[in-house]
């Protein structure tokens, strides 16, 4: 393989990461590492530095839709911001400690879980119980509702349970190469009582300086690849800029059916490479 | 049409939003600028199967001190000028989480200004720990 045809590959994957993604609610991480690792060879460490960097673009350039249109909360991103970004310090330190079979195992292990959130059934969101942090930081906020086409008001709860899970997906972004969403999301959502658009909002808001925290890490570190990091930065961006696009304009169901086969695929190969 | 509700930092949303579209679109257009270079300057990335194996090595880290920055990008270098955007690209939400630190101190929001301010430390924290890692 040439130099010329290892970029246009890249960006080729990384592209169809970017879409997919999109189109069903993840990162472009969580396929652009098995796909350079599995179909490419390249080293774990290099393949999760250059995913590192395209999860900072993706959630950043989602991030700025997202409050231009008022939908992020941003006092809550702020303050779990402080745990995502503890976690990120402590994956990327880790990163550097650990073994790549290790990385691929804690990889698949991360992925088998992003299958099982997609298979489940969608859970029942609790009545918001009160909580007191809230109040007191002024977590609770409103927004408009397309969809709905009206004002929605919301409460937050569990502002200690959702600082707690930020850590750990601080720490699975900064080990892993990930934005750590599949993590988050479903917690601020079922157990914290925020309406999932603000989930998401909020998620992508938080995920682009927590990713700065560890690419910052992993560039000084020298792991970033000019070389593999721009396509997988130029390609994620780009595809998930389609998919937001064509969103809505197809059939969902067939694309979910598809990105779980291709994410249990993947898992068990790392798994694989990890226990080999 | 998306109604703005009435609140006191509805101005510092389309700074935020600004930021980041701006900072991603600009590092995203040195990024691609940089591997056009290199595939036109040659140096490393216009070889064969060798190269791929050189340029995507386990081994060895890549050069990340601020002197070989500085002189690549002197000469235009197209790997100096990808590392350049990467930069930009981290330096983004930094800013912007510079942005809201300014905004809630301009609210005398004192709560928020110290949470802005810790995650701004820990980010400075990140670099030292590059060094150290």
């Amino acid at each position: 393989m040439t130099p010329l045809g290892f970029t246009l590959i890249v960006l080729g994957i990384s592209y169809a990461a970017g879409l997919l993604g999109s189109l069903v609610g993840v990162g472009g991480g969580i396929i652009v590492v098995p796909a350079l690792t599995l179909l490419l060879g390249v080293s774990i460490q290099k393949a999760i530095a250059a995913s590192i960097i395209s999860v900072i673009a993706t959630s950043s350039g989602a991030a700025a839709s997202y409050v231009s249109e008022r939908i992020t909360n941003m006092r809550l991103g702020m303050v779990l911001e402080v745990a995502t970004v503890s976690g990120a310090l402590t994956g990327a330190y880790l990163a550097a400690v650990v073994s790549g079979r290790w990385l691929f195992m804690t990889f698949a292990l991360v992925l088998f879980y992003t299958v099982w959130t997609m298979l489940r059934p969608k859970g029942h969101r609790v009545e918001p119980a009160p909580d007191r942090l809230a109040d007191r930081l002024g977590l609770h906020g409103s927004f408009f509702d397309r969809s709905l086409g009206q004002q929605v008001d919301y409460r937050v709860s569990k502002t200690k349970l959702g600082f707690a899970v930020s850590y750990v997906a601080g720490v699975a972004s900064g080990l892993l190469g990930i934005g750590g969403g599949v993590l988050k999301v479903p917690v601020m959502n079922l157990a914290m009582g925020i309406p999932i658009k603000v989930c998401t909002a909020t998620s992508n808001f938080m995920i682009g300086v927590t990713a700065a925290t560890s690419a910052a890490v992993y560039l000084i570190r020298g792991e970033v690849l000019p070389f593999v990091a721009a396509p997988v930065a130029v390609g994620v961006l780009l595809g998930a800029r389609t998919g937001a696009r064509v969103m809505g304009g197809l059939h969902s169901g067939v694309i979910r059916v598809i990105f779980v086969v291709v994410l249990a695929v993947s898992a068990a190969q790392m798994l694989m490479k990890g226990l080999r | 049409m998306t109604p703005v509700p009435a609140r006191k930092h509805a101005a510092t949303e389309d700074v935020i939003s600004r930021v980041l579209r701006v900072g991603v679109t600009a590092s995203l257009i040195l990024i691609s600028a940089g591997t056009l270079l290199s595939f036109l300057q040659g140096g490393g990335y216009g070889g064969e199967h060798a190269e791929v194996a050189r340029l995507t090595g386990a081994r060895g880290a890549f050069p990340r001190n601020a002197a070989w920055l500085f002189g690549g990008l002197l000469h235009a270098d197209g790997q100096a000028v990808i590392v350049l955007g990467l930069i930009l690209l981290i330096a983004t939400p930094v800013v912007r989480v510079a942005v809201s630190a300014a905004a809630f101190a301009r609210q005398r929001d004192r709560a928020y200004v110290a949470i802005t301010l810790v995650v701004l430390a820990l980010l400075g924290v990140s670099l030292v720990l590059g060094k150290v890692g």
